[in-house]
């Protein structure tokens, strides 16, 4: 359970898809970005709210070629530069979402839900090829989840179980990240002994956590 | 006069019911939080997952686990709360939070919203959460400047920009006049120096006057 960063992120093979937490830099787990940019692995897909800022964490992994694809609700940013000229040269696919169908999206991936219909985006040119259904007078349209084959997420306090405690709004995409991959890996700032975390305030259960990286 | 971008903030904060859970959008929107009144009750939410958010954050105050949706740090209130982004936007879509407050690009006459994208071909396509506020809250409102930098009006008769979301704006706030988009057209609610003739000459849409006019 508790291991090394370079040993955590060994888990991610060429081609997979690697979901990555945070909202800007709160909750973005930017050792493990840096221990996987170090691994080599390639050809990834890469889904974040974010498509990375400035020249670290994110942005340094699609600046090193290792990314074939950004999902992502929110790829423009101020300090998007490696982002955008990846893009404009055509040597990155985008696929923006709308950040709460990309968050239920993958919160059906870790709840087994095979599809759902959103309201969001309908009327949009968000909505072409989209299935379309009305209920009760409203139209939806049908949504599929997103699984990850590893997730690679920062939360606060861990004990060694991997039951998680989050901080403030670093909470963000975690925990239904964590639930969306078959490995989920976080980063954390502090591991404590089972038992020393209230069960009542953990937010994401141990069940859903593979690897532990303390930095 | 037409009104300042301060002015504006003060009439939209103006008419934000006490006691409502609200969502400002980044940019102007952010202004609105300045002009509440400290007594007024009123929750801002931000849809990176907090409920009671305070005022930016300065000095030692910075903590960067503590920031607003458009990543500039904030300061917590006592009563607020955090959630992960699922619960976040389930709670916009679900019907639960009272109003936001986005800029827009273009409003049509229906209510629809343009504020993502111009549509031109170089552009980085970007729709953060604005999708999701646009169809989830009960009701949204939009600043913005009436007339665009060529004169053109951003009140139209249908969009010409590519929609965020359709038939869920409610009130337009302008530097002219304010809009109540009503389901048998678009009201004059109030104008700032200019007269409702005037509105109706260059906005080129039909305008109900208000019954107080």
């Amino acid at each position: 359970m508790i291991v090394s960063a370079p040993e955590a992120v060994s888990a991610v093979e060429d081609g997979h898809t690697v979901l990555v937490g945070g909202f800007g830099m709160a909750g973005m787990p930017v050792e493990l970005i840096d221990a996987l940019i170090e691994h080599g692995a390639g050809d990834l897909t890469i889904v974040s709210n974010n498509a990375g800022n400035g020249d670290t964490g994110l942005a340094a992994l699609l600046a090193a070629g290792r990314v074939r694809k950004v999902v992502c609700s929110f790829p423009r940013q101020s300090d998007s530069w490696v982002f955008d000229g990846l893009y404009r040269a055509g040597q990155i696919e985008l696929e923006v979402v709308p950040q709460g169908n990309l968050a239920e999206r993958l919160r059906a991936a870790g709840a087994g839900i095979g599809a759902f219909f959103s309201p969001t985006g309908v009327g949009t040119p968000l909505a072409e090829g989209k299935e379309s259904r009305v209920i009760d007078g409203r139209e939806y349209l049908l949504e599929y989840p997103i699984r990850g084959d590893v997730a690679l997420i920062r939360a606060h306090v861990a004990d060694k179980m991997g039951n998680l405690v989050y901080r403030k709004t670093a909470r963000n995409f975690g925990p239904v990240m964590a639930t969306a991959a078959a490995v989920t890996i976080a980063q954390v700032s502090r591991i404590v002994e089972v038992g020393e975390l209230d069960p009542e305030v953990v937010v994401t259960p141990a069940i859903y956590v593979n690897r532990l990286v303390q930095v | 006069m037409s009104l300042s971008r301060e002015q504006m903030a003060e009439i939209v904060a103006r008419d934000i019911p006490d006691g409502a859970y609200v969502n400002l959008g980044i940019g102007q929107p952010t202004m609105v939080a300045d002009y509440l009144r400290p007594d007024s009750g009123v929750v801002l939410h931000t849809e990176n997952g907090m409920l009671g958010m305070g005022r930016p954050a300065i000095g030692d105050e910075i903590d960067p686990d503590l920031t607003n949706a458009g990543k500039q740090p904030v300061t917590e209130l006592p009563g607020a709360s955090y959630f992960h982004h699922a619960d976040s936007f389930a709670m916009m879509r679900g019907g639960h939070l009272d109003v936001c407050i986005m800029g827009a690009f273009q409003v049509s006459a229906r209510g629809d919203l343009a504020n993502w994208s111009t549509g031109a071909p170089d552009a980085i396509p970007a729709v953060g959460g604005a999708m999701d506020l646009a169809i989830g809250a009960k009701q949204v409102f939009v600043m913005m400047s009436l007339f665009a930098k060529d004169g053109k009006p951003k009140l139209v008769p249908e969009c010409t920009y590519p929609l965020t979301g359709r038939a869920c704006v409610s009130r337009v706030y302008t530097d002219v006049a304010t809009f109540a988009v009503e389901p048998d057209g678009v009201r004059v609610v109030e104008t700032f120096g200019i007269t409702v003739d005037e509105l109706i000459t260059r906005v080129g849409i039909p305008l109900v006057p208000s019954p107080f006019d």
